[in-house]
Formats: C-alpha cells, sequence, structure tokens
C-alpha cells in the first residue's frame, strides 16, 4: 500500500508537470461522456419512457456505470496500455523486479484525467438522485454503493483479461472494447431494453447485469428479491477466470519472449 | 554464481514479404519460421568475475540475458543462480539482479531522479539505512549530487545512463547485467561509466555481465570474454589468450631526427618487414613467433636518434572483426 | 500525362499508407467483431424505443437498420476523432520543415495520406459487416436500395462526405500550428462533433430547432446524407439541397484550410521552424 502510494504521487507530479494538456484531457474526457449524456437527452424528448423505465432512472442507470467505468479507468487502466509496455519491453523491466507483475501494471498507470468521467458520473448522479423516486434508506444507499465498487471490480477484471490476451496477440484486442467501452455505453440504458438473449450473456458470462441491472430493480423497487439486492456480491467472482488467464498468459510469454 | 548447461531455445516467427498481393495473402495464411535463437549454450561464471558478452546483433545475447534474469524460460536445458532457477523463482531471484537496458530507461520522465530512486527503493524493499549508505555512495562515485533534483527529461544522455546505472545499484545486487551500458555516450561519459562499474565489481565484488559493442568497454573491463554467434557459444576465454591466438603481428613505428641514420639504413632481419620508411620515420611490422618485440625494439633503435616509439597490436575491434569472420557469423 | 506523372507521388503515399493499414490482420478481425456488436446494441435499444411508442419514432424500423449498419461498416471513414498522430507530431517538434524541403504540395499529401489510411481501414472491415447485416432478418438487417438512381447518389455523396470529412480534420491540423497543444481543438472536434453528425444519434431524431440548425453546418453533409439518401429518408428537394449544401461546404472548408496553412507556414518559415 505504502509502494502504491508512492506510484500514486509520482504519477501525480508527472501528471501536473503539463497542467493544461492534463485539464484540456479532463475536459475531454467530460465532454465526451457528456455527449452521450445528450443521446439519451435527445431520444426522451421525443419518448417518454423505453422498456418502462423514465427518464431519470435511465440517468441514474448511466451515472453508475459511467461512475464504476470511470474509477476503474483511473485506477486499473495500467491494463489499457499494456500492448505497449509489452512491445517497448517495459514489461521485462517490470519482471526483473521482485514485486507482483499485477501490481506493477497496475501502479504503471494512474490516470487522473480520467476523473473527468467521474465528474459528469457525480454530476448526473445530483441530478438524478431526488428525481428519481428511490425512497434512499440506508438499504437502497447501500445497494448503491455496492454496486458502483462491483462494477469497478468487474470492469477492472475486462481489463485483466485484456492483458491477458495480449501476451498472446502482443497487440491490443480492440474486440474486448465490445464490453469495456461497450458496457459504458450501452450500460446507459438498463440492460433489458436489449433483450433477453443479451441480458442473460450479460448475466453468466460476463456479469455487467450483476451490478447493473438487477441491483437496479430492487433499487427501483420494481423487485423484493433479496438476491437481487446482493449480486453485485457475485459478480465479483468474475475476478477469479480473469486472474487465471493472466497466469496462463504470463507463463506464455515468459516461454516465447517478445 | 552462475551456471548454465544446454540452454536451448526456438522461436516462431511470422514470415512478410513485400507488395499488394503479399499483403493481401498474408491476411488469410501466414508462414512461419524457426529460429534456433540459443543452442545448447552453456557456460559457468564465478561470483565476482567480470565478463564481456559479445556477438553480432540477433546472436542470442539478449536472449541470454533474458534466460538469466528469469523473463524467458528455455525450452530445455538448466540455468541455476546462486542456487534459485531464474524463471522459476523469479520474483525471489529479482532482488538479487540488477539490469541495466541501455536503450531503454527505468527512471520517471517528468519527475526528478530521486523520485524514481525513491520508488525503486519501495519496490525492492530497501530499508532507510541501507538505502541512505547506497545513494550517497552511488552519488559520490557517479558525481550524481547536482542532478538527483532535475526531472529525468531534462538530463543528458551521459548523465541518465549514470542515473541508471544507480538505479539498478540501489538495492545492492549480487549479480549485475548491463546490457549496451556506454551505447550512444560521449568519451567523457564512457570512462566514467567504465571507471564506476569497475569499482563497483571491485569494491563491493559484483558479479558483472556486460554486452556491448563497443569493443573498448571490453578490453578497459573484462578479463574473460565469451563470444555467441547464431545462438551457440562459439568461445569462452581471456581476452589476452584470444589475442594472442588471433595475432602474432606488431608494427612498431619509430620516430626519430631527420637527417640522422634511419633503421631503415640497414637491412631488415627474418621477421621483420617494412611498412613505411620517411626521413624521420619509419613503420616495420614485425612477427612476433620469430622475433620478440624487446629484440626488435633494440635492433631497430641501435644506433638511432629516436624521437618517439611506438608498438600497436591489432586492435580488439580488428580482433572481433577476424573472429566474426573466422566463425563466419 | 503531366497529370498522371504529378500525381504519382501522391498516389505513392497512398499506397504506402494503404499497405501499412493492411498489415494489422488481427486488429482488423477485432475491429469487424466490434463493430458488428454495437450496430446489435444500438439497433436493439432503438427497437425497444419503437416498441416504446412507434409514432415518435422519426423513421422506419428498416431505415434506423440501414443507418446503424452503415454507421458501423464505415465507421473509420468518417469518424472525425480519428486523426493522424504522426502529423501532428510533424507540427510540434518541426519535422514539419523535413517536409516543406520536398517538391510537393503539404495540404495535398497530408490531404492524401488521410484519405489513404481511412480508406485502408475501411477496405478490410465493410464488407464483413455489410455482408452479415444483409443475411440478417428484416427488419434489422441492411436492404436494398430504394432505387438505382438511390444507390448511385448513395456512393456519389460517400465520396463528397469522405472528402468533406478530411476537410475538416484539415482544419485541425493547421490549428495546430498557432496553438501548438493539439489537444484543445482535438477535444472538441473528437467530442461534440461526433454528436453533431449524428454518429451518435441520427441527426432526425434530435428536437425540430436543433435540428434545423444542424442541417445548415457541414457536420449534416458528412454520413447522415449519403445513409438516409440510401434508405429513401432524404429524396427529392431535400436530396438536392442536401447535394448542394455538400459541395459549398467541401469548397469551403478546402479553401478555408488552405488559406489557413499557408499563413501558417510563412509563419513556420519566418520563424525558422
Amino acid at each position: 500500500m505504502k509502494l502504491y502510494l508512492r506510484y500514486f504521487s509520482i504519477h501525480f507530479k508527472s501528471q501536473m508537470q503539463y497542467k493544461t494538456s492534463f485539464f484540456l484531457t479532463l475536459l475531454g474526457q467530460f465532454l465526451t461522456a457528456f455527449s452521450t449524456f445528450l443521446g439519451i437527452w435527445v431520444m426522451f424528448t421525443r419518448f417518454r419512457a423505453v422498456d418502462g423505465f423514465t427518464y431519470t432512472e435511465v440517468s441514474l442507470c448511466y451515472a453508475v456505470v459511467l461512475m464504476a467505468f470511470s474509477l476503474a479507468e483511473t485506477f486499473f487502466r495500467g491494463f489499457d496500455t499494456f500492448p505497449r509496455m509489452i512491445g517497448n519491453g517495459e514489461f521485462d523491466r517490470i519482471l526483473v523486479r521482485p514485486r507482483s507483475p499485477i501490481f506493477q501494471v497496475l501502479a504503471a498507470k494512474i490516470e487522473f484525467s480520467r476523473l473527468g468521467r467521474l465528474l459528469q458520473a457525480v454530476l448526473v448522479f445530483a441530478w438524478a438522485i431526488p428525481r428519481s423516486g428511490v425512497d434512499w434508506n440506508a438499504a437502497n444507499l447501500a445497494t448503491l454503493v455496492g454496486m458502483i465498487l462491483s462494477g469497478t471490480f468487474v470492469f477492472a477484471g475486462l481489463f485483466l483479461l485484456y492483458a491477458g490476451i495480449c501476451f498472446y496477440t502482443l497487440e491490443g484486442l480492440e474486440v474486448m472494447n465490445i464490453f469495456t467501452d461497450g458496457g459504458r455505453e450501452f450500460g446507459r440504458y438498463p440492460l433489458s431494453v436489449y433483450g433477453e438473449g443479451v441480458l442473460r450473456f450479460l448475466t453468466y458470462i460476463v456479469p455487467l447485469a450483476l451490478f447493473l441491472y438487477y441491483p437496479f430493480l430492487a433499487l427501483l423497487g420494481r423487485s423484493e428479491s433479496l438476491l437481487h439486492r446482493i449480486c453485485p456480491a457475485f459478480a465479483l467472482l468474475f475476478l477469479l477466470p480473469c486472474y487465471l488467464f493472466w497466469r496462463i498468459g504470463l507463463r506464455h510469454y515468459q516461454s516465447t519472449g517478445s | 554464481m552462475i551456471e548454465l548447461n544446454r540452454i536451448c531455445k526456438t522461436f516462431r516467427v511470422a514470415q512478410r514479404s513485400a507488395g499488394m498481393r503479399e499483403a493481401a495473402k498474408a491476411l488469410f495464411r501466414r508462414t512461419y519460421s524457426e529460429i534456433h535463437a540459443l543452442q545448447d549454450v552453456s557456460f559457468c561464471i564465478g561470483d565476482g568475475e567480470m565478463v564481456g558478452y559479445i556477438g553480432p546483433n540477433g546472436a542470442g545475447k539478449s536472449s541470454t540475458i533474458k534466460v538469466m534474469s528469469g523473463i524467458l524460460t528455455p525450452d530445455s536445458g538448466s540455468c541455476v543462480i546462486d542456487g534459485c532457477v531464474p524463471w522459476r523463482d523469479r520474483q525471489a531471484h529479482a532482488a538479487n539482479i540488477g539490469v541495466v537496458f541501455g536503450q531503454r530507461s527505468q527512471l520517471w520522465w517528468d519527475v526528478p531522479v530521486i523520485d524514481s530512486f525513491e520508488l525503486i527503493r519501495d519496490i525492492y524493499r530497501v530499508d532507510e539505512g541501507l538505502y541512505r549508505q547506497s545513494l550517497d555512495e552511488l552519488t559520490e562515485l557517479l558525481d550524481l549530487s547536482s542532478i538527483l533534483r532535475t526531472p529525468t527529461r531534462q538530463l543528458s544522455l551521459g548523465q541518465r545512463m549514470r542515473c541508471e546505472i544507480a538505479a539498478s545499484l540501489i538495492h545492492r545486487p549480487r549479480i549485475l547485467f548491463l546490457d549496451e551500458p556506454t551505447i550512444g555516450l560521449d568519451a567523457v561519459s564512457k570512462l566514467a561509466v567504465r571507471d564506476f562499474i569497475r569499482r563497483i565489481n571491485r569494491e563491493r565484488g559484483t558479479t558483472v555481465i556486460l554486452t556491448t559493442h563497443d569493443m573498448q568497454d571490453i578490453e578497459a573491463l573484462t578479463e574473460r570474454i565469451i563470444l555467441i554467434g547464431r545462438g551457440r557459444i562459439l568461445l569462452d576465454g581471456t581476452l589476452d589468450a584470444l589475442k594472442a591466438r588471433h595475432s602474432t603481428l606488431r608494427q612498431i613505428t619509430v620516430a626519430f631526427t631527420a637527417g640522422t641514420p634511419s633503421p631503415a639504413d640497414r637491412p631488415l632481419p627474418a621477421g621483420f618487414s617494412l611498412i613505411s620508411a620517411s626521413e624521420d620515420r619509419v613503420t616495420v611490422a614485425i612477427d612476433t613467433e620469430i622475433v620478440s618485440v624487446s629484440d626488435a625494439i633494440e635492433g631497430l633503435t641501435r644506433g638511432v636518434d629516436v624521437r618517439d616509439l611506438s608498438v600497436a597490436g591489432q586492435s580488439t575491434d580488428e580482433l572481433v572483426v577476424s573472429l566474426y569472420e573466422e566463425f563466419r557469423i | 500525362m503531366t497529370a498522371g506523372r504529378g500525381l504519382r507521388p501522391y498516389l505513392s503515399f497512398f499506397r504506402i499508407r494503404f499497405l501499412c493499414g493492411m498489415q494489422y490482420r488481427t486488429a482488423a478481425l477485432a475491429g469487424i467483431a466490434t463493430q458488428f456488436a454495437w450496430g446489435a446494441m444500438n439497433l436493439l435499444a432503438y427497437r425497444a424505443f419503437y416498441a416504446a411508442d412507434p409514432s415518435a419514432f422519426p423513421m422506419t424500423l428498416e431505415q434506423i437498420s440501414c443507418y446503424v449498419w452503415f454507421n458501423q461498416a464505415f465507421l473509420t471513414l468518417f469518424m472525425l476523432w480519428f486523426l493522424d498522430a504522426d502529423i501532428f507530431a510533424a507540427i510540434r517538434d518541426g519535422g514539419v520543415a523535413y517536409e516543406l524541403i520536398r517538391p510537393l504540395d503539404l495540404y495535398r499529401i497530408w490531404f492524401v495520406k488521410n484519405l489513404a489510411t481511412r480508406a485502408a481501414k475501411v477496405t478490410l472491415r465493410c464488407l464483413p459487416i455489410l455482408v452479415v447485416a444483409c443475411v440478417l432478418p428484416k427488419p434489422y438487417g441492411l436492404t436494398l436500395p430504394v432505387s438505382a438512381a438511390a444507390f448511385l447518389l448513395f456512393l456519389v455523396t460517400m465520396l463528397l462526405a469522405l472528402v468533406l470529412v478530411v476537410a475538416f480534420c484539415m482544419l485541425i491540423y493547421i490549428t495546430t500550428f498557432y496553438t501548438m497543444n493539439p489537444l484543445g481543438v482535438r477535444i472538441v472536434a473528437t467530442s461534440m462533433c461526433e454528436f453533431l453528425c449524428g454518429a451518435i444519434v441520427p441527426i432526425p431524431f434530435m428536437p425540430d430547432g436543433l435540428r434545423r440548425v444542424i442541417e445548415l453546418t457541414p457536420f449534416a453533409a458528412m454520413q447522415n446524407l449519403p445513409f438516409r439518401i440510401y434508405s429513401g429518408d432524404i429524396a427529392g428537394t431535400e436530396l438536392v439541397q442536401g447535394i448542394v449544401l455538400q459541395l459549398f461546404w467541401i469548397a469551403a472548408l478546402i479553401l478555408l484550410g488552405r488559406l489557413m496553412m499557408r499563413h501558417a507556414l510563412r509563419r513556420v518559415v519566418v520563424q525558422g521552424g
């Protein structure tokens, strides 16, 4: 932890060296997220509800996925630059150090400018929370926090999986964006909007629905099921296969070199 | 103690060819070729030794370094370093080694060097007292005191390389791998780096393994050299032995006052051959198998008003070229 | 003959760029899968909105399907944030001086470079997506064009839209000469312009006031025009207006770009790079 803080401060210092770029990127992150939100707004100027969910409800859902994603992206996106790390030999340096490679990769990149998205998420929360009609008692608040945290780790697991694949392809595999960036973009609507098949896939294979959809139903009072409420905890199991895949990939890398 | 025994490693690489049609074809099928990066590589390096590991590009130098530092798992063969198998006990092994990749930096580009050092201290779990001691030592030896607070991006290449080397030694590794440590440096920095490497080797007893294309590095630093070519160890021995084996010729140049008797006035005996002569300078090649250098000097300078005298052997660069030619690598 | 010889260097640039782009096979496969998934998810969302209130839907399901699939298939052709990092680097570190040494027109070189990169990417990616989209069941698949004339106009306006997009990107590159930090301009371009050109939500979905304004800007003449001509969503006088506007914006942006470039280069030369 102390070491992580050391990395943290060194990243912060580095990024503060280029204040203009930093704030512009921050702004960019904010605006990109904002244009997605504009998209939602445009749709709801024509439609009152989609699949029974209103504008404020959809906004709340979007804020959850955006916040989970931006937290994951800020703190776990060392894996995003992973193809480059392999390409330029930086990963070899990591391997000659007496610390866990996962930790080092993770700490190799902390992008504070990604907090621009987080800011957007906070604003949407501030707007949607009082209007959503949800009774903000302790249980519901805990559910909301659980959704966000669980979502952060599911996205982190996806990043890890992405890095694991890089060991084989040695270049980034854009296909993973379907679930990472795609999760963020399509998570803006409650996932049942996309139909039964997609919902099932996102429940059992890539468990976005476990932190995004089922507890959301509980939050809106559309489901009394306790199981739905504690779904975010199960989503964490997803980290297990991701980790295993990384391990296998690492072994492969060590046997082929770069 | 480093022991490599019959290490083999083969890579498969995709082949690409030029042209529009080939590019289209490669979309569907790729042809692969096998590269034997290491074949039966064996050697043994004792504690505190300093070894130069040389060979042309692509000969297998970096693969060997990767195997020894635990990054690469070989297909077969064994490697034991201080009781560790590098790729199996990678993290434990990592604490004992330092690696300098001459072409890649481990320093953070935008922050002062000292911040990078502190990060490395935490990565290697070096305790504060030892860190202070190491840092003071390295600062003094490498003359870093004025640049520790400067961001890496503002350092010159020579300053940066000195910091790189210091960064690799903060945790006091027993073994130091140096991959082209003097590449691109100016003469002063080269000398400083070499001097430092020698001192670390002598004073701390650090085992040093050095890959380089700069033969002056080899000449200045190492007693022993290992030559690798096409994945095989071709030679393993002392630099002097190699030189002796490869060259028995020496050149002696005598400069003398113009108008006085010249060494070339007399007929040259067997073992001598005249290379050039002018009114104040004569260069002669001698074969040391026939005549010793001291006898030759004596014979050449007798009765001559000598102003200057030099003896040159085959340079290490020429030696390596002739080695490469001999082994066709 | 002279025209052929004059163009050869630019063709050569085009060829090299194109080949470079073709190298990335796995990236292309992955890209196809990604874009297919994104298209499908988008379409499913539109389906849900359609189910919620068909009367509020400004297009038919067939038309929105065509739009979504084209949007994905030709993504790399039209996306505004797809800018050439080399060019930014050349401007910032002064490497642009080397390009000035060559006896070629810099504006045209960059223009061709961009056309080629986009063309190479799209060649690899569009066909599989279009083929799969064609065999999808009605109304979610790609339908045939409403008429042969519409198809022809679709092709023509596609090409014009590509030229317009590149002309727009050229403005982004050139402003870098003045700001030296490309980020600011890029960021506005990448976030808001995507929205304005209908890449996030098709322009017909926008509220009326906003829509009327956007339809006059160059953004409406980019992907919006060809995609909707194909499915017959734009026809008649609206179509003629659209093409006239498209031609106008191409001329205007290229003219503006060239003027700015000339001014910027003069500054560079005066300052000594």
